[in-house]
């Protein structure tokens, strides 16, 4: 089991390589000059090229990689060019409410949506079915900006139960921070349900056409016990992963709900980096995210010797 | 609670009825139509420039009647059917001048990302020692979150419509790559593919005449899914400032436009709303249907 | 005897738009407490629904609308969904064709058997552990408490179909349906699955529905036999009336057409050249890395063949024998480890693809299963001539000779035009046959080619092969897991075992008198001995 962790633990260590040689070519291929941005539009040429030395951009290529990795493996991300202080520093200050915003999103999503999924599979073709996959369908279709306005308008302007934006920490009280959340959460929450549902459903179907669920009917068992005892647990697999490749679809939908809710989290420091053009506060978030992204996956893919005795380590 | 046993006996399928009848394809289908439509004969559907701005006409409600003036001077009442935006633009012009945008970024991502993933799925599936190599740069790309890699992608260059084509076609392809190269590596097992190749088939020839045409009824199904998301992409990146600059109006940069006074003006948001969820719904329903009808083995994969 | 089962005048209807009204029609049948009744047919006979009907498991789609099912005196059709859960597992159980897929891969075999207990009895945990625990015990798995705590994929085939035995007899039912349940495994796993059914079946006393495709099955353990044909029960009686004295057309037509395990006497071929000649021909499989032991998996291990002009040489085995890895290797759609393969004296074991292309047409092979053979994409011609062309001859006269060849494999020149799909299972396998002799190569490798297909079809398909072989001098290279094909079409036969060749020579020789162990137990294991004919002759 350890030599399995670490073993998938190995695996990710390339990919994380690439996605860092990606995010660093990125700004040394493209067309913008780190130092005329940091230097501004009435720096002259000698000035450009003092700030050009001092961040160690004359020297080729593959040392400032070198250079620049071994930064960010002792968390050094640099400064940022519009913030002027530390990467490190100013995403730790963002961190809390993106971390509440996911965390109340997966846990609302997977209560709502397995259940719908798998209700809508045992009854297939019926109305609770088509209701269930009409939704999962409008839910991939609207962006979530606009849901969020929708519920803004609704919950907020007309009903005037919740805040219309900003956001309360928790440390402030947990009724001010459920409040502060709730709406945010409800407007990811809904394309997060969407995959999940449709993905419940399909999983769970599948199943119930596997030969072992025959042999459960033969043994006399009723339908609600062959899904409890034999469905179930089959379908766990291709469900949880779904629940992990859907952080990538979280973490872009993090972006533009913090914009609409105007909550001060990482999703909204990517925007203000991007207008900005800050581009090692911009590194340093995709890095982190895709990180994130690949860790929630390799825990996942942990948590399947759990639910599968096949999977060999 | 009335799941069934599963059929363990084959029954012969129902025929299948022909391609039109069916409402989840020809219902979006038409729709779609017409929405190519309004993007060509944008010009001559009721509309004024939608660039123009007009300060004494700021957020004026849906309805409002007041007048446009031509590069002559003339002035002609107009009604702004739609309402006006914070800079007094007509917003019905923007939403239909917008759907040109919005389809063509659709369909070039989609054209993009289906083009390049064939190509190098059919590769990497096919070449045993490019495989290793290529699939691990794909799972870097797959790593990092596609709204996230779209938006750094255009911070990169001066806003326009090909950067912003580009930043979303790029997250896409490793996902088309994935699709393809599971296809080939399903179908060089047949034994019709081996067959081919004791008979001297040289390896292009292959898999062009034998696996590639496996690849297509998944590929369109693909194509027509990385076209929605990319039509909400772009909204999305328009909406956050660093997708198309206000002179191109989009369905995102219209809405975006319209956030500062959402409160009191909701129509700015509503009717480009309204328009994105239409579009992208009928052309996920349709994704749906195809896939259900070309490739039900499809289903596992999202 | 006392009827367990009696099946009346039952007719299924299908759904409409099925090709044809009824899966099965007007059939009736009765099975008696200890009585093995044995239903044969070739598939689309209609035997694997009546099973499904009686324990109330068809799908939703198919209705059984006449007739009556009684078991034990209780009529089954008009009986409640809850009286019917009731007696699933309790009064009649049922085992299936694949014991891969028929248990939950997620739970252990212990929780599955012990499952039923928990559904009908009030036994507390302690009680269900103990009666697996016998039941495990009798039907012989091995270490029975691991078993108990194992998961399926760490069970062989056969201790899964004993364990699938053991979960449907836990509370002795009347009445055991068996789906072909041996169909799926190696031979001997079959003998020793049929002699455990038979075994439990007369300790117990439990009445017996066999349904198989398989005349060797039904001479070994039936004691009367139903055939049935497109859904209609066209003969049953006494299974040594109906095996020896069939009475229906249908029922001797599947009876001439399995082949018998005596061979043929063969003229001798030893002055004929050697074509086809491998040497220490090794494949091994490594896996396993890093963090990982090295595990290396020997598919072929100094595998030393040769084939003359004009023979027909069998590479016999169980699975995992390895014996279509030299088959593969032969036509080189897998590259060998080590050693030589050559026709006519080319060793081409290690030549690259650009060398080895003007040599495939030398070695063409037809492969087990017909309906993934074609390219459903394309015409019968179009994959005829394909080769031809590659190497280098003109459509045109590439077009007549697949004329003729398919004239010569049965089929009228019009199929040239149509799509595999408008084929059955044993036309496509003529077609493929057809479409390897096109380039007219000296080798032909039949890799289970006629497996897959039903017994009448087979004959006609081993015949049209042997007919082939002598017509073109071909050296033939038949790959097979069945003893009875075998000893009809093949002059000599390569017994494998895990890899190895562990005997071979003519095949009445080692018909007559097996040497090595391994072969001895293959040929006891094989049922019906004395049933079968001459299908070549």
């Amino acid at each position: 089991m350890l030599s399995y962790i670490a073993r998938r633990l190995v695996q990710t260590v390339p990919v994380m390589l690439i996605v860092a040689v990606f995010v660093f070519l990125m700004l040394r291929i493209g067309p913008n000059d780190p130092a005329s941005i940091l230097a501004g539009d009435n720096a002259n040429a000698e000035q450009v090229a003092a700030i050009r030395q001092n961040l160690g951009l004359d020297r080729p290529l593959l040392s400032q990689l070198f250079v620049w990795l071994g930064a960010i493996l002792t968390g050094d991300f640099g400064e940022s060019f519009f913030f002027k202080k530390q990467v490190s520093a100013l995403i730790l200050d963002r961190l809390e409410p993106t971390f509440m915003l996911a965390l109340c999103t997966i846990v609302l999503a997977v209560v709502v949506a397995v259940p719908l999924g798998v209700i809508a599979a045992m009854r297939r073709g019926s109305l609770i079915d088509r209701l269930v996959m009409g939704f999962s369908v409008m839910g991939f279709s609207v962006p979530v900006f606009v849901i969020g306005y929708a519920l803004i308008y609704v919950f907020a302007i007309k009903l005037n139960w919740l805040p219309v934006q900003g956001y309360s920490r928790l440390a402030d009280g947990l009724p001010a921070f459920l409040r502060s959340i709730a709406l945010p959460s409800m407007t990811l929450a809904i394309i997060y349900v969407a995959l999940l549902a449709r993905m419940t459903r399909t999983s769970v179907l599948e199943v119930l056409g596997e030969d072992y669920i025959r042999t459960a009917y033969s043994r006399g068992l009723t339908p609600l016990q062959v899904l409890v005892r034999h469905a179930l647990p089959n379908a766990a697999v291709p469900i949880v992963t779904v629940i992990g490749l859907g952080v990538a679809l979280l973490i872009g939908g993090v972006v533009v709900t913090e914009s609409v809710f105007a909550i001060p989290g990482l999703g909204r420091l990517t925007v203000d980096a991007v207008l900005a053009r800050d581009f090692p506060t911009i590194q340093a978030i995709i890095l982190l995210f895709s990180f994130v992204y690949v860790m929630v996956n390799l825990v996942i893919d942990i948590a399947y010797t759990f639910f599968d005795p096949r999977i060999r380590y | 609670m009335s799941a069934e046993p599963a059929p363990s006996i084959a029954i012969a399928p129902k025929r299948k009825s022909a391609f039109l009848s069916e409402p989840a394809i020809l219902i979006p289908s038409v729709v779609l139509g017409l929405l190519v439509l309004v993007a060509l004969f944008a010009p001559f559907l009721g509309t004024i420039d939608p660039t123009q701005f007009d300060p004494t006409l700021r957020n004026k409600l849906p309805g409002h009647v007041g007048t446009v003036r031509a590069l002559d001077g003339t002035e002609t009442p107009f009604v702004y059917r739609m309402g006006t935006d914070n800079l007094g633009r007509d917003i019905y012009s923007r939403v239909i001048y917008g759907t040109r945008i919005s389809l063509i970024v659709g369909a070039l991502v989609a054209l993009v990302s289906t083009i390049l993933g064939l190509t190098i799925g059919l590769v990497a599936g096919y070449v045993r020692w490019l495989d290793g190599f290529v699939m691990r740069i794909m799972d870097g790309l797959m790593a990092i979150p596609p709204i996230l890699l779209a938006i750094a992608l255009v911070s990169l260059s001066r806003a326009g419509l090909v950067a912003v084509i580009i930043a979303i076609a790029v997250p896409d392809i490793p996902r088309v790559v994935r699709l393809v190269r599971a296809v080939v590596l399903s179908i060089r097992e047949e034994p019709y593919v081996e067959a081919a190749i004791t008979a001297g088939t040289p390896t292009p020839t292959l898999l062009v005449r034998h696996i590639l045409p496996n690849c297509i009824a998944p590929l369109i199904v693909q194509a027509t899914f990385v076209c929605a998301s990319a039509i909400l992409v772009e909204s999305i990146l328009s909406f956050l400032g660093v997708g198309l600059p206000p002179e191109e109006p989009s369905w995102g940069n219209i809405m975006a436009a319209g956030r500062q006074y959402f409160r009191i003006f909701p129509h700015n948001i509503l009717f480009p709303g309204i328009f994105i969820a239409a579009t992208v719904l009928c052309v996920n329903v349709l994704g749906d249907a195809l896939r259900d009808r070309l490739d039900p083995k499809l289903r596992k994969r999202v | 005897m006392a009827d367990v089962l009696a099946v009346d005048r039952l007719t299924v209807a299908l759904p409409p738009g099925s090709d044809r009204d009824h899966a099965v029609e007007d059939v009736s049948l009765k099975v008696g407490a200890g009585e093995i009744v044995c239903v044969v047919g070739e598939s689309g006979s209609g035997k694997s629904v009546t099973a499904f009907t009686v324990m109330g498991l068809l799908p939703r789609e198919v209705k059984p609308v006449g007739g009556s099912i009684l078991l034990e005196g209780e009529e089954l059709l008009s009986a409640t969904p809850r009286r019917m859960r009731e007696l699933r597992g309790a009064r009649m159980a049922m085992i299936f064709q694949e014991p891969m897929t028929a248990l939950n891969p997620v739970k252990t075999i212990g929780d599955q058997i012990e499952e039923t207990l928990t559904v009908h009895t009030n036994m507390s945990s302690a009680e269900r552990r103990a009666r697996a625990l016998e039941t495990v015990e009798a039907v012989h798995l091995p270490d029975p408490q691991r078993i108990l705590n194992a998961y399926p994929h760490q069970l062989s085939g056969g201790q899964r179909q004993r364990a699938m035995i053991a979960g449907a007899l836990v509370l002795d039912p009347a009445l055991l349906i068996a789906d072909e349940p041996t169909t799926a495994l190696d031979v001997t796993t079959q003998a020793q699955i049929l002699k455990l059914v038979a075994e439990l079946r007369a300790r117990r006393g439990t009445g017996v529905l066999f349904i198989t495709h398989d005349f060797g099955v039904v001479a070994e353990i039936a004691h009367r036999v139903v055939v049935m044909q497109k859904g209609r029960v066209v003969e049953q009686g006494p299974a040594d009336d109906v095996l020896n004295r069939p009475q229906h057309s249908y029922t001797q037509m599947l009876i001439g057409a399995v082949p018998s395990l005596t061979p043929p006497a063969r003229a001798p071929l030893d002055a004929s050249p050697v074509v086809l000649q491998t040497k220490n021909l090794c494949k091994t499989y490594a896996s396993g890395g890093l963090f990982q032991k090295k595990h290396v998996t020997r598919a072929a291990q100094n595998v030393t063949i040769d084939v003359r002009r004009g023979e027909t040489v069998g590479i016999v085995g169980e699975s995992g024998s390895g014996k279509s890895t030299v088959a593969r290797c032969v036509a080189r759609l897998i590259d060998p480890t080590s050693g030589e393969i050559a026709i006519d004296g080319v060793d081409y074991a290690k030549a690259s693809e650009r060398v080895l292309r003007p040599q495939r047409k030398r070695m063409q092979i037809v492969f087990q299963d017909p309906y993934r053979s074609l390219n459903p994409r394309r015409t019968v011609a179009r994959s005829l001539i394909e080769a031809p062309v590659n190497f280098g001859m003109g459509e045109q006269a590439a077009l007549s000779r697949a004329r003729d060849l398919l004239a010569l494999v049965g089929l009228s020149p019009s199929a040239l035009d149509r799509y595999p799909h408008q084929f059955s299972g044993g036309q496509r396998q003529r077609i493929c046959i057809a479409r390897a002799l096109m380039v007219e190569p000296e080798v032909l490798i039949a890799d289970e080619a006629v497996s897959a297909l039903d017994v009448s079809v087979q004959a006609q398909v081993l015949k049209l092969l042997d007919d082939v072989r002598a017509r073109f001098h071909l050296a033939l290279l038949f790959i097979t897991h069945d003893l009875r094909v075998a000893a009809q079409i093949c002059d000599r036969i390569v017994v494998m075992q895990k890899g190895t060749v562990v005997e071979q020579g003519a095949t009445a020789e080692i018909f007559a008198a097996p040497q090595h162990p391994y072969t001895k137990a293959l040929f006891a294991a094989a049922p019906g001995k004395h049933i079968g004919s001459k299908v070549t002759a």
